[in-house]
């Protein structure tokens, strides 16, 4: 289908960005394109203003600082599938990345337009949150750093502002694992669990469970309580609601997290 | 058409409803007819009746389409508003600026409900029902004599048939008055006919041209928006073109099977089937087409490949508030087919019996063909024993067996299912007749002209291997013509699998007749009796029988007939119609089940599809191939639905579970042919074979696995959630 | 209207577009090459898919603004005269094509995954076409010739 019409202009810098968006109330940032544009060929969307940061390639990057890894917000999953540092030391990003639509899909689609479009269904939103990571964000006002538990606040919903953008996004390093359960290879994840230790503790995330991206915080307390993997992981639909749609019924969901949160965290 | 140079063409962009069900109170086109240049056309501004002629005699008179709905919306996406353009772009944004008062109506979705006739979708009509095909008799004896009698229901779910490339069509008016229709359409010449009639026009007034069609499945014979578009090019006087987008598609390109079946089968406890009921309930949508008659042949080909004694079948078609259910590979025998097949496995776990055993003791034999059902089939040849032997000998049937017993005992949570189905189908069905023209060009080729509409079929190699070969021409000189009607005079187009078995033949059949044309102008020329002039084939030269070196190539015989002005002498026509094939074969599938998420993964598929003479085998496997992914697709993926209001759940390609190749196995396609006594070709046609004998060895194979669970029955499509209901349901 | 300036299929071109403009349609409608097809709404069935700067991309789902200033090749590129580039002969010569119209999109899938993985298995062939649907062919063909193209060294 055909977007609704829209101005466009490119932000050379990512103050220039924040500036773009502060013109007009119904501007949106376009990075990858690979949430926006579908949205806006269905007519969900209908911006006034694209603002493209396409371009600023500084924000494509991977470092290591000490105990953490700094992934700059424009960085394509094909990039994080591929990076040696995130191999290393934060694989479960990478791992996830390489679940994310398809090839073509990932040469494009960036981590912070994944992240900041607020999708309940996003790999890398799970992946976030259970690793409580911090997101940096730019806007009029300067930089501010939201941790992941803060930021995912409804569906495609996240505590950016307006004329916010994401900018960096710092992960620890830590050992994980993703699983994705899909009816076909290139779908968003009918249900999908993530699973990392953090600091000593295991961290459990859900993917398609609720409205945003969560935390199986039961799971989490009966596994610091001794529970054992199979014991834990029948608390992982504790407090979530599970969608139903056309890929599957809510009661469903619940039994695939439940499997998939104790085969995770087996395999960790 | 959007590939066509097309001076001056406006675009056509239709207001779909939005609502399943309702009354128009009112259409407000202010707001659009405010972008430049836009015009919005509805039904008060039209005078041409409900579509016709109907596709067959039978369906209920009341129930009528018309081209653009007046007064009241039957499914979301039925036709309420046209908007006329420049250009695509502001069609779209006019056509959300169209403003439709409707009056809400309740929508009825389930076909099971419709049969109630508790509400009434066409009220004059007196009911729901549309068509309705064998008998709601039922013999009290039917079952006399089985030991064993089981019983189920099936549900062949709704598909959509989703072409790659979405239709199209542009019209123009010409100078003289003639209409041009570009139409991606599966049978050019048949809409013609109906373009003609449903414009009121003369035949002889209309040509359509089919350009390189992007698949077609069944779905794209003529709908109300090629009539709409032909219309507004006359109405208009100027040319007019229309692509709609896939979403447009997924709800008003007609939809695919739809079937609910229940069956009550019963037999010896030695495995030998007595009898079978078959009743057939199909949805046929909005507004009843070619769909509300599948169940005729799905009643025809109920006994599948066994020797069933006793049938009873019954057929009902209702309408319904969603889209419009029409012909999709297979049309109606998939349906048996999965029936039939699931029905003997029922059957065979009932007695303790391999389901490849209790097939065997049910086969119609070899030796007795042609062979006539009692749901009056004439079946014309087979071995359906043999396919079925050379499909487990294939697929190693008895080490997959053993390898289900050791990973049953070992109890792991992924387990095993094998699936058999055994099929015969009926193609070229309804008895057709196909056009032929053969004719030789000034350079010694050819030129094959036929009514067959390829779209991917391939005709453009086959029908030119068949010319090629009866006129013992290289085949590269030899080109197939198709898809205009001011070009190839008489057609009837592309589906049921009927293509080279009557198009073919009568390309064949067109070809030896200029063989005989050209030996007649041969003698002239060497001054020889046509009794005596011989064609050698290897060589491409006619010649005096014993004496070679007297010869004329096609290329010295076109170029003398050329310069003689006598070169028509060496083009010739033929029309071939024949009675149905029935092509058949054995399926085998390997599936793995995750008893914990409930997830299919498809091992392999053994394919033996046994279509008589095979003319191209690349080709042949190829639609093998293609089939057999729709089949499988069927079984484990795709389902249209509807929420309880009548709007569509799966009208993209996100919600509707088309697979790709990361979804799909490699197949094991295995060669088989067994030709037909019913044409010089020996061929049957193969394009519908995979697809129908896949999905019952699929879901078989699934309802296998989970066996020892006792589970006795997997709602299609075997997918995650469905294979986790099937095991809740079992345990409680 | 929004000027951009790119190169396709080795060409410079420069056009005034709208932004809402898919570089799908700036391809087939602006610049006429109609070989990159259009078969979905929502970025699944990879029918339109071109090289952007060398890698698969999914041109419905890219504006064409976003295309400024960088290298586009469609299938229209992939020949050198009347030789066939390596992957559109082993498609020829495999019949992994039927109606042909999502074929442009896989050969450019295929052209990317084979210079990112030169020697793909099975598995991987497959995976890295997740991003295509066919209708006709049932992918068999594809695998094959996908196979076949990277022997040749394609």
């Amino acid at each position: 289908m055909i977007s609704t019409a829209f101005e466009y202009a490119r932000a050379a810098t990512v103050d220039e960005a924040v500036a773009l968006l502060g013109r007009d109330e119904d501007a949106k940032l376009l990075a990858g394109g690979h949430s926006l544009i579908p949205a806006l060929r269905l007519r969900f969307s209908r911006p006034s203003l694209l603002v493209d940061i396409g371009r600023l390639d500084d924000l494509r990057f991977v470092r290591e600082d000490g105990d953490r890894l700094a992934i700059g917000a424009l960085t394509r999953h094909a990039e994080l599938v591929r990076d040696p540092l995130l191999t290393q030391h934060c694989a479960v990003i990478a791992e996830a990345a390489a679940l994310i639509g398809d090839p073509q899909v990932r040469h494009r689609g960036t981590i912070g337009g994944s992240v900041a479009h607020g999708d309940p269904a996003s790999d890398l939103g799970t992946i976030l949150l259970t690793l409580d990571a911090e997101l940096v964000a730019r806007g009029p006002g300067g930089e501010r750093t939201i941790p992941a538990a803060e930021f995912f606040t409804g569906p495609f919903d996240t505590a950016l502002e307006h004329q916010e953008m994401l900018t960096e996004i710092r992960v620890p390093k830590a050992t994980g694992t993703y699983l994705k359960h899909v009816r076909r290879a290139h779908d968003w994840a009918t249900v999908g669990v993530a699973a990392a230790r953090v600091d000593g503790r295991m961290h459990v995330g859900l993917t398609s469970m609720g409205p945003t991206p969560l935390r199986a915080r039961s799971v989490e307390a009966a596994l610091a309580d001794g529970a054992s993997p199979a014991d834990a992981a029948a608390h992982a639909a504790d407090d979530t609601v599970p969608p139903t749609d056309s890929s599957a019924s809510g009661e469903y969901r619940a039994h695939l997290a439940r499997v998939l949160v104790r085969r995770a965290l087996e395999r960790l | 058409m959007e590939n066509l140079p097309l001076e001056g063409a406006l675009a056509v962009t239709f207001v779909r409803s939005l609502l399943a069900h309702a009354n128009i109170v009112g259409i407000d086109a202010t707001a659009a007819e405010a972008l430049p240049n836009v015009q919005v056309i509805t039904a008060a501004d039209m005078d041409l009746g409900p579509f016709g002629p109907p596709p067959f005699p039978g369906l209920n008179p009341g129930m009528g389409h018309p081209l653009i709905a007046v007064d009241r919306v039957r499914f979301v996406g039925d036709i309420v508003a046209i908007v006329i353009s420049d250009d695509r772009a502001t069609g779209a944004d006019a056509a959300e600026l169209v403003s439709v008062d409707y009056d809400p109506l309740p929508a009825l979705v389930s076909p099971h409900d419709a049969a109630k006739d508790e509400v009434l979708l066409f009220p004059d009509a007196g009911t729901n029902l549309a068509t309705r095909t064998g008998s709601p008799e039922h013999d009290e004896k039917l079952f006399d004599g089985c030991d064993v009698v089981v019983s189920g229901t099936l549900v062949s779910q709704r598909m959509a048939p989703c072409p790659l490339e979405p239709r199209s069509a542009a019209a123009e008016l010409g100078p003289d008055g003639r209409i041009t229709a570009w139409l991606s359409t599966q049978t050019p010449h048949q809409d013609r006919m109906v373009l003609a009639g449903t414009l009121g026009l003369d035949p002889a007034q209309v040509r359509v041209v089919a350009p390189d069609v992007g698949g077609g499945f069944g779905a794209k014979m003529l709908n109300v928006e090629e009539v709409l578009v032909a219309w507004l090019a006359r109405r208009l006087d100027r040319p007019v073109r229309w692509t709609e987008t896939r979403s447009e598609s997924m709800v008003a390109l007609p939809h695919g099977r739809a079937q609910r079946l229940d069956f009550t089968l019963g037999g010896t406890k030695d495995g030998k089937v007595l009898a079978y009921r078959l009743e057939s309930l199909q949805d046929a949508g909005a507004y009843p087409v070619l769909g509300a008659f599948l169940p005729n042949l799905t009643g025809l080909m109920a006994s599948g490949v066994y020797a069933i004694p006793r049938i009873e079948f019954e057929g009902r078609s209702v309408v319904t508030n969603t889209t419009p259910i029409s012909a999709f590979r297979g049309a109606g025998r998939p349906e048996a087919a999965q029936t039939i097949e699931r029905a003997l496995d029922v059957f065979a776990a009932e007695l303790g019996m391999d389901p490849a055993e209790v097939r065997r003791r049910n086969f119609i034999p070899k030796d007795a063909f042609p062979y006539a059902t009692v749901t009056h089939a004439v079946y014309d040849s087979g071995d359906y024993a043999g396919a079925l032997e050379l499909a487990l000998r294939s697929v190693g049937y008895d080490d997959l067996r053993d390898e289900q017993r050791r990973r049953r005992a070992e109890g792991g949570a992924t387990q095993l299912g094998i699936g058999i189905s055994t099929y015969v189908e009926i193609t070229n069905g309804i008895d057709e007749t196909e056009f032929g023209e053969v004719e030789v060009t000034p350079d010694g080729g050819a030129i094959v002209r036929t009514g067959s509409f390829s779209h991917g079929q391939g005709h453009e190699t086959t029908f030119a291997m068949i010319a090629a070969d009866r006129l013992g021409m290289p085949v590269e000189n030899v080109t197939v013509h198709k898809g205009d009607t001011d070009e190839v005079a008489k057609g009837t187009g592309t589906y049921g699998s009927k293509s080279t078995q009557i198009g073919g033949a009568a390309a064949r059949l067109a070809a030896d007749k200029v063989v005989e044309q050209a030996k007649q102008l041969a003698a002239d020329y060497l001054e020889a009796s046509p009794d005596d002039i011989v064609l050698d084939p290897a060589l491409g030269r006619l010649h005096v029988a014993g004496d070679p070196a007297i010869a004329l190539s096609w290329a010295d015989l076109a170029a003398r007939a050329s310069a003689d002005e006598r070169l028509a002498e060496l083009k010739a026509e033929h029309e071939f119609k024949s009675a149905p094939s029935f092509p058949f074969g054995a399926h085998v599938a390997v599936v793995e089940v995750d008893t914990e998420t409930g997830r299919v993964e498809l091992l392999r598929l053994v394919a033996v599809d046994d279509a008589g003479t095979l003319i191209n085998p690349l080709i042949a496997e190829g639609q093998v191939h293609g089939g057999v992914a729709t089949g499988v697709a069927q079984a484990l993926y795709e389902s249209f639905v509807y929420d309880d209001d009548g709007n569509p759940l799966t009208a993209t390609f996100v919600g509707y579970a088309f697979p790709s190749a990361a979804d799909l196995p490699s197949w094991e396609a295995v060669e088989m042919e067994t030709p037909t006594p019913l044409n010089a070709l020996g061929a049957k046609g193969i394009g519908e074979s995979g697809t129908i004998g896949a999905t019952p060895a699929v879901h078989n194979a699934v309802v296998d696995a989970l066996a020892p669970f006792g589970v006795r029955n997997v709602d299609l499509p075997a997918n995650g959630e469905n294979v986790w209901r099937a095991l809740q349901e079992a345990k409680a | 209207m929004t000027k951009i300036a790119l190169t396709v299929n080795g060409s410079h071109c420069e056009a005034d577009v709208e932004p809402r403009l898919l570089l799908a349609y700036f391809l087939r409608d602006e610049l006429d090459l109609k070989g990159t097809n259009v078969g979905c709404d929502t970025t699944s069935c990879g029918a339109c898919t071109v090289l952007l700067d060398g890698e698969s991309v999914k041109s419905c789902t890219v504006l064409a603004v976003q295309a400024d200033g960088c290298a586009v090749t469609t299938v229209e590129g992939l020949a050198q005269g009347d030789e066939l580039h390596p992957v559109q002969q082993a498609f020829h010569e495999r019949h992994a094509l039927q109606c042909g119209y999502c074929t442009p999109g896989f050969v450019m899938a295929t052209v990317s995954l084979l210079k990112e993985n030169p020697n793909p298995s099975e598995a991987e062939i497959r995976d890295g076409l997740e991003g295509n649907l066919c209708r006709c062919t049932g992918y068999h063909n594809i695998v094959l010739a996908v196979q076949a193209a990277a022997r040749a060294g394609a």
